[in-house]
């Protein structure tokens, strides 16, 4: 790791010229964005230098209270997360699934993972954790989020056609299939797509800043595959938690179709 | 059959006393949002009344099991439900909800015939016109033989001639095979016609013809 280089303060400074020129364009354009853009800038740089040194200071004083701190922390943050991103209408009831889904299948994958594929001794060892919990997280936060917008736009927009099925003799698991199915489908597509062009189109995150800090890119790989296998684990695992509790948030215990 | 007393729907239905017989045809009369569609969804259980009780058969509607009952009292909605697929896949879609044994393509056929459709099995559904699309949603409900068809008018896309000749051959089957019909009509000459029981719901109030 004697290889890294170490940004200077001014170094860190001159990268700041692209948000200047981005500002300028949009001055020049009339964009009203400015404000969002220095909001961004702002938070992104007090909220890394904030993590920098609260990864510091629990890396040198790991202990598994503040691993466990950290991933409620990030679980808290992507469940909020997940009810702003997603713009439609949450029943209290359809909430309790989507956090129930999230921590239990993003806990469930990184535990398989940390213990079983890393084999992670001690098992809290927040060098490791935190960072594999951050991608576990993120990206099926990111899942989750395009499996509640199609599952609920999709009850709200096929209401007609559930109920005609009801009207039937559909179970409301019969009822609700097509869209249930569409859900998961469209919430782990992006994962599976971006598995196709890893390594080709781009380079993935966690890869590259292995590599630029001095590992083999061997070794780089060999993370950069196992954590993609998690993390595609940990989207489907949590989807179907979620859309196979979520849809019968929709339907009472009388069978009917309330929204 | 069919027994309601002192059954209220929100604000939209409240009614006293009303009997709908077995093995009748059975023609629901009103203006559009006088609450016809709302009676048949309570008595599919689509929605549960907020007063009273509803009894099938002498049985409390709310103790029974909403899909049991569905699957023996079948609703035909207003605006015909197209599933995505051919039109085998459409009239056959409903013997799966029900989990009832599929049928031949020469039972399909006469029921089509009764409908007067005349289409290709393999065809997509939704390329049907809207009478087309009305005629095979109600061939799909009698495929499924049910006790009871809760029929919301299931003949108003199509023209007057086409409509009597169809709901003739359905009334005439329903007698043969001894199923209940209850039907939502907007005509008056259908109903004085074929009906053995006539009823209109007036401002979410039954009165009896």
């Amino acid at each position: 790791m004697d290889n890294v280089i170490d940004l200077q303060i001014w170094q860190m400074a001159a990268a700041y010229i692209f948000v200047v020129v981005l500002l300028f364009i949009v001055r020049i354009k009339g964009i009203p964005r400015e404000k969002e853009i220095l909001i961004s800038t702002l938070r992104m740089t007090l909220q890394l230098i904030l993590t920098g040194y609260i990864l510091v200071y629990i890396f040198n004083n790991s202990h598994p209270l503040y691993t466990i701190l950290v991933i409620g922390i990030m679980e808290v943050f992507a469940v909020y997360n997940i009810f702003k991103r997603v713009k439609v209408k949450l029943t209290q009831k359809i909430k309790e699934v989507i956090a129930f889904s999230m921590v239990t299948g993003t806990i469930l994958s990184l535990f398989y993972f940390i213990l079983v594929v890393i084999n992670l001794s001690p098992w809290y060892e927040p060098r490791y954790f935190i960072p594999i919990a951050g991608m576990i997280i993120g990206n099926s936060m990111t899942g989750i989020s395009l499996g509640v917008k199609k599952l609920v736009d999709g009850i709200n927009e096929q209401k007609h056609l559930i109920e005609a099925a009801l009207m039937l003799g559909a179970t409301p698991k019969m009822a609700a299939k097509p869209i249930v199915d569409n859900a998961f489908d469209s919430a782990i597509l992006p994962t599976i797509n971006s598995m196709v062009g890893m390594g080709i189109v781009f380079l993935p995150g966690m890869m590259t800043g292995q590599v630029l800090s001095g590992v083999s890119p061997v070794i780089a790989i060999k993370y950069q595959i196992v954590i993609m296998l998690g993390v595609l684990g940990s989207v489907a695992l949590t989807v179907i938690l979620f859309v196979q509790l979520g849809y019968k948030t929709f339907f009472n215990e009388e069978h009917q179709l309330h929204i | 059959m069919f027994r309601l007393e002192g059954v209220k729907y929100k604000n939209i239905l409240d009614i006293d006393k009303l009997y709908i017989p077995k093995n009748k045809i059975t023609c629901i009369l009103g203006k559009s949002g006088s609450g016809k569609t709302t009676l048949l969804k309570l008595l599919n259980k689509l929605i549960s009344c907020t007063q009273g009780e509803i009894y099938y058969n002498d049985r409390l509607l709310k103790k029974m099991d909403s899909i049991e009952l569905r699957r023996n009292v079948v609703m035909l909605p207003q605006v015909p439900a197209i599933f995505p697929g051919t039109v085998k896949d459409n009239l056959l879609i409903g013997l799966k909800f029900s989990e009832k044994q599929l049928v031949s393509d020469k039972k399909i056929f006469e029921i089509l015939n009764m409908v007067h459709l005349n289409k290709d099995l393999t065809e997509s559904a939704e390329n049907l016109s809207g009478g087309e699309k009305q005629r095979l949603a109600l061939a799909r409900v009698i495929l499924m033989e049910p006790e009871v068809f809760l029929l919301d008018e299931p003949s108003s896309a199509l023209d007057e001639d086409t409509e009597q000749i169809i709901i003739e051959k359905l009334v005439r089957y329903t007698k043969k095979m001894n199923q209940t019909l209850i039907m939502v009509t907007h005509s008056k000459k259908i109903a004085k016609t074929f009906a053995d029981n006539i009823f209109e719901i007036r401002k979410g109030k039954v009165i009896n013809q």
